[in-house]
C-alpha cells in the first residue's frame, strides 16, 4: 500500500518538474515561464520529501521559490514591452536544426550513463533527524566552504550595494 | 479534568467509534485523517466570520462608536450577511488580464495559508503532522504568499496593481529575513524545530520571558508579513486604491480577505506556540489555553492597526533592514553568549 502511494507520488512530482521545466523554455511570455520554474522547484522539493530529506525539501520551497519572485521582478522591469507577449522568444539567429542537435545528443548522452551506472542500493540506516546531522557536517567537515561562500555572498552584496549608490559625484 | 477534555482524548474516542463500524484500522486512519482535514479547514472558515465582526467591533470600541449592530443579536450576523452579499456579486474580469494568472492568483495564495495550520499544536498531541522541521515548514510555507500577490499584480493589468505587487516583494522580502532570525533565537533555546518540543519546553518558563527581544522583533514582522496596518502599503486604500487585488471582485476578493484572516490567525497562533507556552496552562483544558492565547494575540495585531498610522514605503524598508535586522543579530549573539554562560554555572 505504502509502496504503491510512494511510486504513484515519484511519478506525479516527476511529471510535474519536468513539465513545468519543459514550459519554461517553450513559453513565450517571460513572467510565465518564471512561474513555471517556481511549479518545477516545487516538484523537486516534493521529490526530496520523497527521499526523506525534508529539511532540504524546506530549503528548496523557502530559498529558490522565494527567490522566483524577484526573477519575476526583474522579467517585468527589464522586458516591459507595449504587449506582453513575445519576451521570451527563441533565438532565430540560431539555426533550430543545431539547437534540436544538440539538445537531443545531450539527452541522448545522459540516458546513456544513467542506463550504464551500475546503482548501488545504501544498506545504511535511514537518518530520522536530518536536521541536526546536517548543522554538525557544516559546522565540522565542511566548515571551510561554508564560510568560503559566505564571504563570497558578503562580497557580492557589497558590490550590489555599491552599483545600487552609483558614482560619487 | 485536563486529560479527559483534551483534543487528543476526544479523538482517541472518535476513534474508538469509527472502530466499531469500520473493519479495517487503516480505514479508521483515513477516515480520521479527514475529519482533521475537515476541522482545520472549519476553524479557517469561521475564523474569517468570527474575525471580521471582531474586527469592526474592536475599530468601532477604539474609536468610540457602536460599530455593527442591526443584523442579528448585537449585530453578530453581520459577516453572515456580508459573505452572501459577496456571493451574489458580479463577477468582473478585466478586459486587459491575462486570465489564467488573474484566475489562480486567489487560489494559489489560499493554498499557503491553508498548509501551514498542518504544523500548529491546538492541544497536547492535537498537532496534524509534529514534522521535526515544524517551524522551519511554517517560514518555508508562509513565504510562498509573495508570489500570488505578485501575480495577481501583475495579472490585473493596472498600474496601481502592479504598484502593490511590487511593494509585496519589497515589504514581504525584507520583513521575512529579521522575522526567521527573531525565530531562530527560540530554536536555539528549545534545540530542536519540532514544535510539540518547543511548546514543552515552556512548561515552567514562557518564551517570552528570555526572549523579550525577539518577541518584540516577531510581532512587528508578522504584522509587516501579513500586510496590516500599520504596514498595509500593499494595499494602502488611500494611494493606491487596494493594491493587488484593486480589480477583483465578489468570491475572488473574499479569497484574497480569507486568506488574509486565515495568515493573521496563522501569525497568532506561531506567537502563542514560540513565545506564550502554546497550550500550557494551569485547570482548564490546553486548547482553551491555547485558543485564549492566541485571541489575546490578535486582539493585540488589531489594537495595532487602529492606533498606528501607516509608514511611508522608504521609512519601511530602512525600518526593516537599519533597525530590526541588526536587532534580531543582536539578539542571536546575546541568546548564544548567554547559553554558554548558563551552561557553564550549571
Amino acid at each position: 500500500m505504502n509502496e504503491l502511494i510512494y511510486t504513484v507520488a515519484f511519478y506525479i512530482f516527476a511529471a510535474i518538474t519536468v513539465a513545468a521545466a519543459f514550459g519554461v523554455v517553450t513559453k513565450s511570455n517571460l513572467v510565465h515561464s518564471a512561474l513555471l520554474l517556481a511549479l518545477c522547484f516545487i516538484g523537486v522539493s516534493g521529490l526530496y520529501v520523497l527521499l526523506q530529506a525534508d529539511f532540504l525539501a524546506a530549503v528548496q520551497i523557502l530559498i529558490y521559490n522565494g527567490a522566483i519572485a524577484i526573477v519575476f521582478v526583474l522579467g517585468t522591469m527589464l522586458t516591459r514591452r507595449s504587449s506582453r507577449h513575445g519576451t521570451n522568444d527563441t533565438e532565430v539567429n540560431i539555426p533550430s536544426r543545431v539547437v534540436t542537435l544538440v539538445s537531443g545528443l545531450f539527452v541522448v548522452v545522459t540516458l546513456g550513463v544513467i542506463a550504464t551506472t551500475p546503482w548501488h542500493y545504501s544498506s545504511g540506516v535511514i537518518v530520522e533527524d536530518t536536521p541536526s546531522l546536517l548543522a554538525q557536517l557544516i559546522l565540522t567537515d565542511y566548515m571551510v566552504v561554508m564560510e568560503a561562500a559566505a564571504v563570497l555572498l558578503l562580497a557580492a552584496m557589497i558590490g550590489a550595494i555599491v552599483l545600487a549608490k552609483g558614482v560619487e559625484e | 479534568m485536563q486529560e479527559i477534555t483534551g483534543l487528543f482524548k476526544i479523538a482517541e474516542i472518535l476513534r474508538g467509534i469509527l472502530g466499531h463500524f469500520l473493519p479495517d484500522p487503516q480505514l479508521v486512519d483515513i477516515c480520521m485523517s479527514l475529519i482533521n482535514i475537515g476541522a482545520i479547514f472549519t476553524i479557517i472558515s469561521l475564523t474569517a466570520v468570527v474575525l471580521v465582526y471582531t474586527e469592526r467591533k474592536v475599530s468601532a470600541f477604539m474609536q468610540r462608536r457602536s460599530g455593527p449592530n442591526r443584523v442579528g443579536p448585537g449585530g453578530t450576523l453581520q459577516s453572515v450577511a456580508d459573505m452572501i452579499k459577496l456571493m451574489a456579486k458580479e463577477d468582473i474580469m478585466p478586459a486587459g488580464a491575462d486570465k489564467w494568472m488573474w484566475i489562480l492568483a486567489p487560489i494559489l495564495l489560499f493554498i499557503p495559508a491553508a498548509a501551514v495550520f498542518v504544523v500548529f499544536p491546538f492541544d497536547n498531541k492535537a498537532i496534524f503532522a509534529d514534522l521535526n522541521i515544524g517551524i522551519f515548514y511554517f517560514i518555508a510555507m508562509s513565504s510562498q504568499s509573495v508570489l500570488p500577490f505578485l501575480m495577481a499584480g501583475w495579472a490585473s493589468n493596472n498600474k496601481y496593481s502592479l504598484v502593490g505587487g511590487m511593494r509585496t516583494v519589497a515589504q514581504m522580502l525584507s520583513y521575512e529575513v529579521p522575522m526567521v532570525l527573531s525565530i531562530l533565537g527560540i530554536v536555539m533555546l528549545a534545540g530542536s524545530m519540532r514544535m510539540s518540543t518547543i511548546v514543552a519546553a515552556q512548561q515552567h518558563t514562557w518564551f517570552i520571558v528570555l526572549q523579550p527581544i525577539a518577541f518584540v522583533v516577531y510581532v512587528i514582522t508578522a504584522t509587516a508579513e501579513i500586510n496590516r496596518a500599520p504596514f498595509d502599503l500593499v494595499e494602502g486604500e488611500s494611494e493606491i486604491v487596494a493594491g493587488p487585488f484593486t480589480e477583483y471582485t465578489g468570491m475572488r476578493w473574499a479569497l484574497f480577505f480569507l486568506a488574509e484572516y486565515a495568515n493573521l490567525l496563522a501569525v497568532s497562533v506561531i506567537a502563542t506556540t514560540l513565545f506564550l507556552g502554546g497550550w500550557n496552562g494551569p485547570w482548564l483544558p490546553g486548547w482553551v489555553w491555547f485558543f485564549l492565547k492566541v485571541g489575546g494575540m490578535i486582539f493585540l495585531f488589531m489594537w495595532f492597526r487602529w492606533t498606528f498610522p501607516r509608514l511611508r514605503i522608504d521609512q519601511l524598508m530602512s525600518f526593516g533592514w537599519k533597525v530590526l535586522l541588526p536587532l534580531a543579530l543582536l539578539n542571536i549573539i546575546v541568546t548564544g553568549i548567554g547559553m554558554y554562560i548558563y551552561e557553564f554555572f550549571s
